[in-house]
């Protein structure tokens, strides 16, 4: 048994060692959590997501005092109550949904860093996974967000989606990936009606949080051993570099202790991040907010455009020119292809893709295929536009399947 | 430096995927209708029209363009303008399926060749003529044979002009424009007007009922109950209002909705009603948002600070 001083006072810093390992706690947690010293203001991009994750949640608690899940009353909430009555409502609801677009903005930034530095492999898998994990759970988020005001979009973008769940064509297989009646069971309706909304209400305001702060616990952890990966991907020996730090050789060094030195990077690229979301909040925001959802869901009269917030549409277009089943399968494929990057990649290097030969070309190709088919997913489809998006949607394809390839060709550095 | 590159890398990126996503897609998902600065001259009308269409727009329009340059007595015109007091005297009586509207002020409210073209001929005015076998069918297609004469019409036109104006605030110029069919419970507002308090939840329920009757007949009139316009102001854009309320045809092609004929001055009264009930925000955000910068300005300038302390034997 552990030795307990009597006289310590309750609560003080001995007392809590005794009881906590509070000094472990933070050395293992921050002070002594070391950082590579070899990074950009990329870097500071996941604690960018935190930040921007907890102002989701603080304005989300503000909105969800008024909003009232009930197909009669939701959009007159949103639009009347919060908007005109509340003080400040306006103010919550566009910092609510300003960060819920530009959160998206961020993971991708955030996962196209991994892929370039290759920062998915040797060690580092788990970080990955999780990290997709939090992909997943964030677009489940903002779709069933998207759902809450009850507008034009949100129940046709509703009626869409889940559509994609009545699986295959029957005649596919004898019908084994048809499933009768489950879109019905998904929406607890024939149609989106009252059981929809108040279903994905519940997931938006608690089951998907929940799991989103799990999923964030396991991502900081699947980071603790492995630890950041750095601008060259060099190997670094954390103990000898922290050795050296701790003994004030900081300057041959390779790390930093995460609190304070690396924080204080992070807090200036997030007061720099800020200045650009207050912007938006204050003088730019229709861009996270559609207007075609400021009309009220009228099930009898389908908008002229439907497509998906910004941050679906690489994806949406994917599903899109295809017909019903190899459509769903080109999307299936979509949403499960990043998840295997650490296992198509083949090559052992960790370099930035700029270093990697044939990889350089394949990232760029990748970036530009993304922009490509995001811009066609909002576009009508139609002419040119179709078939624009379908080579691009066959290119994302055909990346992926070359990509152990070439990377099996690639020569260690 | 690096970071810097690094930056712009990012930054164009962005800023290629948000021009193809919100400017350049919506220029594609919505044509492109040019405005005629609130003129209403016939122009559009004439580009637009049927080919069996075509020659009774030309010379309809052209004689509204040959009226508005005899001038016109305002004195001559009060006498005349007592035949549309039959109609438009602030009784609230649904005629033909719509309430005449109030003409209080409508010397600031409609453009005077718009007002002319009504007078002449109510449904080639409005641009709804291809609902009617005969324009005479307009509810005030009658006005046709009551106030023929050029300088007649003249006339009462430079009695509307002159003396039926006054402070035009903007939900008097959206209730006298477009309340009479379109509601805005936002504003409070039915096709009825204000809903008045009721001690009773009878007389509440009694004037719901009459407020039913009222959508009903409107509907008839227009085929569907006209949209609440309580935030119509952010679901369509700024440049869409602007045409489709000059001329709803453009954007619509074949809709009911009448062309209304707001002058500039009127259509900017509405379009501040619009921003009342639809976006009242908009002031407190321009009032806070620079200060909210500016805070953040001031954090990241010490954050540097703090950054340079913490980086400075680092290298």
């Amino acid at each position: 048994m552990a030795h307990f001083d009597e006289k310590a006072k309750p609560f003080s810093h001995k007392w809590l060692n005794e009881r906590m390992a509070v000094d472990t706690v933070k050395k293992v947690l921050s002070t002594e959590y070391w950082i590579p010293k070899d990074i950009n203001f990329l870097w500071a991009m996941g604690m960018i997501l935190a930040a921007t994750f907890g102002i989701l949640i603080i304005s989300g608690i503000f909105l969800l005092m008024y909003y009232q899940p009930d197909v009669k009353t939701a959009f007159d909430s949103v639009n009347y109550t919060i908007m005109s009555e509340v003080g400040y409502g306006w103010l919550w609801r566009h910092i609510h949904g300003v960060a819920a677009s530009v959160v998206f903005l961020v993971i991708y930034i955030h996962m196209f860093t991994g892929i370039y530095y290759g920062s998915y492999k040797r060690g580092r898998e788990m970080i990955w996974l999780s990290g997709m994990l939090l992909f997943v759970l964030f677009s489940a988020e903002a779709f069933s967000g998207y759902m809450l005001p009850w507008g034009q979009m949100s129940y046709w973008a509703g009626m869409v989606i889940t559509n994609l769940f009545e699986g295959f064509s029957p005649t596919i297989a004898g019908g084994v990936a048809n499933f009768p009646g489950f879109v019905e069971w998904l929406r607890g309706d024939y149609v989106p009606g009252q059981a929809f909304l108040t279903r994905f209400f519940m997931l938006h305001v608690f089951l998907l949080p929940l799991a989103i702060i799990a999923v964030i616990v396991l991502h900081f952890a699947t980071l603790r051993l492995p630890h950041v990966n750095n601008q060259k991907g060099k190997e670094i020996d954390f103990e000898e570099a922290a050795k050296q730090y701790k003994h004030g050789n900081k300057k041959e060094s390779k790390v930093i202790p995460f609190n304070p030195v690396f924080l204080s990077k992070d807090v200036f690229v997030m007061g720099v991040y800020f200045i650009l979301f207050f912007y938006l909040v204050f003088f730019h925001f229709e861009f996270a907010m559609d207007p075609v959802n400021f009309d009220p869901a009228d099930g009898l009269k389908t908008p002229a455009h439907i497509y998906p917030e910004w941050y679906f549409l690489w994806s949406y277009e994917i599903l899109r020119p295809f017909n019903k089943d190899l459509g769903l399968i080109a999307f299936g494929f979509a949403q499960v292809a990043f998840f295997l990057l650490p296992f198509l990649d083949k090559s052992p290097v960790v370099a930035p893709a700029n270093k990697r030969g044939l990889f350089k070309v394949w990232f760029w190709v990748m970036i530009v295929d993304m922009i490509v088919l995001t811009v066609m997913g909002k576009l009508p489809p139609e002419g040119i536009w179709t078939i624009i998006g379908l080579v691009a949607a066959l290119v994302f394809i055909t990346l992926f399947a070359v990509l152990p390839f070439i990377t099996k060709k690639e020569k260690k550095a | 430096m690096k970071e810097f590159k690094i930056l712009a890398v990012v930054v164009i990126l962005s800023l290629i995927t948000y021009w193809g996503v919100e400017p350049f897609a919506h220029s594609q998902m919505h044509k492109h209708v040019v405005g005629n600065e609130f003129n209403y001259d016939g122009k559009a009308d004439i580009a637009d029209a049927t080919k069996e269409k075509l020659a009774s727009k030309k010379a309809f329009w052209g004689e509204v363009n040959q009226i508005a340059k005899l001038p016109g007595n305002a004195a001559a015109g009060e006498a005349l303008f007592a035949t549309c007091m039959g109609c438009h005297n602030g009784a609230g009586i649904n005629m033909g399926g719509v309430v005449p509207p109030n003409l209080d002020h409508a010397g600031n409210l409609y453009d005077k060749k718009y007002l002319i073209a009504l007078i002449k001929d109510p449904a080639m005015a409005s641009n709804v003529d291809h609902k009617y076998a005969s324009t005479m069918m307009h509810p005030m297609g009658a006005v046709q044979a009551m106030v023929t004469a050029p300088q007649q019409i003249a006339d009462v036109v430079a009695y509307v002009k002159t003396k039926k104006v006054g402070k035009l605030t903007p939900k008097v110029a959206y209730e006298e424009a477009c309340g009479r069919c379109h509601s805005n419970r936002y504003g409070g507002l039915t096709q009825l007007g204000e809903t008045p308090k009721f001690k009773t939840e009878k007389e509440a329920l009694a004037h719901q009922m009459k407020v039913l009757d009222e959508q009903d007949l409107v509907k008839k009139y227009m085929g569907k109950l006209p949209p609440d316009l309580s935030i119509m102001i952010r679901a369509r854009s700024e440049q869409y209002m602007e045409t489709f309320i000059e001329n709803p045809q453009t954007q619509l092609p074949g809709t009911s909705m009448p062309r209304v004929g707001l002058s500039k001055e009127g259509y900017e009264a509405v379009k501040a009603y619009l921003e009342e009930t639809g976006d009242p925000s908009k002031d407190a955000r321009h009032a806070i948002g620079p200060w909210v910068i500016l805070f953040f300005v001031i954090f990241t300038v010490l954050a540097y600070f703090w950054k340079k302390h913490h980086w400075k034997d680092l290298h």
